[in-house]
């Protein structure tokens, strides 16, 4: 890395920037064209002025967005919860006892990195009719954590590997049992693990379309992709209508972002050190 | 998304699977116990979310089974006969290859020089960063709907082309059989470069100074240093961008379903567009799930490669 600015890197500065503004644009324009009447046939780089925000009442009266963002919430919340508890617990013994069924466990679990969701999807739809799941939020919710903890197990018992023993043997002197000593210490300890964890299962989820297409479609329990799909292909052409939906679905996420995008981008490029 | 990471880790794996870390001999003659039933929670859920459903869709994809009775019959290998000689599927198995190859090298490309450019001293280099990460995070159901209004016949883009004196290179960008898988593949690469920035930039930080000054006393201009010291040394962050673009191409279904539909024809039907369309439109289960089978086994022959290429990489 060079460390003075010279007239090169003034050219490279101004060659980014440029890039940068191209790189915006679709997103620049699903703002813009959501606060335009919605009968406007002007193009995305005309300044919508003065704005308009009568598409997001519209939008989200008749996409029922309030119950879908509800929906995603709770899917999302509850899921990660359940994600990092679960995957957490796991993770200990994993990476603290030595013995073969410890080992066997974790390369078990890894082998669900080679499996896509589509190949467990098909079956699991009529296991979730007969227990009687189909169309409720606890499907998605169950399959989230499901699919989540081969990455999610992974993640923590590589973090807690690296963790010193000290810890855990004082907490031992102390007379703390396993259950008291994980959580009072290690736990805390892997703080940056489950940071990592939370992101990048909440990222995923909410975005997440495949599968709470399949299980929630038609129940009155969508999430907010899938009531999107079903408001977008009811009013395919009124573009600023259907752009206040998206604007209104990408919000939380992109707020999310935006206020960490730190510890955001730092998670999705965390894989690297392993 | 979420799922996109474990590969990425699973990059790590021989490095941290090989070495039995002394903390844990040592666990257990101080005493720490860690009690096997913590793991239980999480390998039941595993099994019974993960584990039995694909043994049953590997298991079906042999029979007939309709998804819904309990009868079925032996079918051998007839489903993934109708697989290889569909004409729908061989167009998906077609457009997901092609998608998720150019996916892949057009969005580490850009990546690669993005990192590059960002990796040094200009100035606005945080906020650009934020910049072209931020279509990551977006929904790719969204991003799709967004690229699917700007490449309309009077969209942006041709508004956009028309403007600078090229009317002529102005298409029915998703209209056309010809162009409309390139036009999904334009939307991916532009929703998911930033993420091959954010690993090529990590990878960059750990290429050590000292290297470079040496490269440059023994006079090798920029151009050189680059392809012969850095490059190199990025293998690892290739490898795992690689994977991760060519994985998620395979799984390829939001940004179709947005933009496409699958259309025009069988243009930019994808193996995901047509497992959903085979399941639940048109109720060809045993179809679906030789399909959902085969896509497995392109995914699981890649890991294995990418597997071998990370270990000949730690030696």
């Amino acid at each position: 890395m060079q460390t003075r600015y010279t007239g090169l890197t003034l050219v490279r500065e101004i060659v980014l920037i440029g890039v940068a503004v191209v790189w915006f644009i679709p997103i620049l324009a699903l703002v813009n064209v959501s606060l335009k009447p919605s009968n406007s046939q002007t193009n995305a780089l005309t300044f919508a002025w003065p704005p308009t925000f009568e598409n997001y009442g519209r939008a989200w009266e008749e996409a029922s967005l309030g119950a879908a963002l509800m929906n995603s919430t709770i899917v999302a919340v509850v899921s990660i919860a359940f994600i990092v508890a679960i995957s957490a617990l796991a993770s200990y013994p994993l990476a603290r006892v030595t013995r073969a069924w410890s080992r066997w466990t974790f390369y078990g679990l890894l082998g669900g990195l080679l499996i896509p969701a589509q190949l467990a999807l098909l079956p699991l739809y009529s296991t979730m009719r007969d227990i009687g799941l189909l169309g409720s939020l606890w499907s998605v919710i169950l399959i989230n954590i499901g699919t989540a903890m081969p990455f999610s197990i992974f993640l923590y018992t590589t973090f807690m590997r690296d963790l010193p023993l000290d810890y855990e043997e004082a907490a031992l002197l102390d007379g703390c049992g396993p259950v008291r000593s994980f959580l009072s210490v290690v736990f805390p300890l892997v703080r940056p693990a489950t940071g990592t964890v939370i992101i990048l299962n909440l990222v995923g989820i909410w975005n997440e379309f495949f599968t709470p297409l399949l299980y929630l479609s038609g129940s009155g329990n969508a999430t907010a992709p899938v009531a999107i799909y079903s408001f977008v292909s009811q009013y395919v052409t009124v573009w600023p209508l259907v752009f206040a939906g998206l604007v209104i679905s990408v919000i939380p996420i992109l707020a999310v972002y935006f206020s960490l995008q730190k510890y955001v981008i730092k998670g999705f490029a965390g894989g690297l050190k392993g | 998304m979420a799922s996109t990471l474990l590969e990425e880790r699973a990059a790590a794996l021989p490095a941290a699977a090989s070495l039995t870390p002394s903390p844990r001999r040592r666990a257990r003659r101080a005493g720490v116990v860690a009690p096997w039933w913590f793991v239980a929670p999480a390998v039941a859920i595993y099994v019974f979310i993960v584990v039995v459903p694909s043994t049953r869709g590997a298991f079906f994809s042999f029979t007939d089974w309709n998804g819904l009775a309990g009868d079925w019959s032996w079918v051998g290998f007839e489903n993934f006969a109708d697989v290889f000689t569909d004409r729908a599927a061989q167009a998906a198995l077609w457009n997901t290859l092609v998608l998720a190859v150019l996916c892949t090298v057009i969005q580490n490309a850009i990546g690669l020089a993005l990192a590059v450019g960002l990796h040094t001293m200009v100035k606005s280099r945080y906020i650009l960063r934020v910049v072209f990460f931020a279509p990551v995070v977006l929904t790719p159901l969204v991003s799709g709907y967004v690229w699917s209004y700007l490449l309309s016949p009077n969209g942006t883009v041709n508004e956009v082309l028309r403007g600078l004196g090229l009317g002529f290179l102005a298409q029915d960008w998703l209209g056309d059989p010809q162009y409309a898988l390139y036009s999904v593949v334009a939307a991916v690469v532009w929703q998911f470069a930033g993420y091959s920035m954010v690993i090529f930039l990590a990878g960059l930080q750990a290429v050590p100074e000292e290297i470079l000054e040496a490269a440059t006393i023994d006079g090798a201009g920029p151009w050189r240093r680059f392809w012969s010291v850095t490059f190199p040394l990025l293998n690892g962050a290739v490898v795992i961008n690689v994977m991760l673009s060519l994985i998620g191409g395979l799984k390829q279904f939001d940004q179709v379903v947005a933009m496409t539909g699958g259309g025009p024809g069988t243009a930019t039907e994808t193996i995901s567009t047509l497992i959903y369309k085979n399941a639940f439109l048109l109720g060809e289960y045993p179809f679906s799930v030789a399909l959902a089978v085969v896509m497995t086994i392109l995914i699981a022959g890649l890991s294995a490669i990418q597997y071998r290429l990370t270990l000949r990489k730690a030696s």
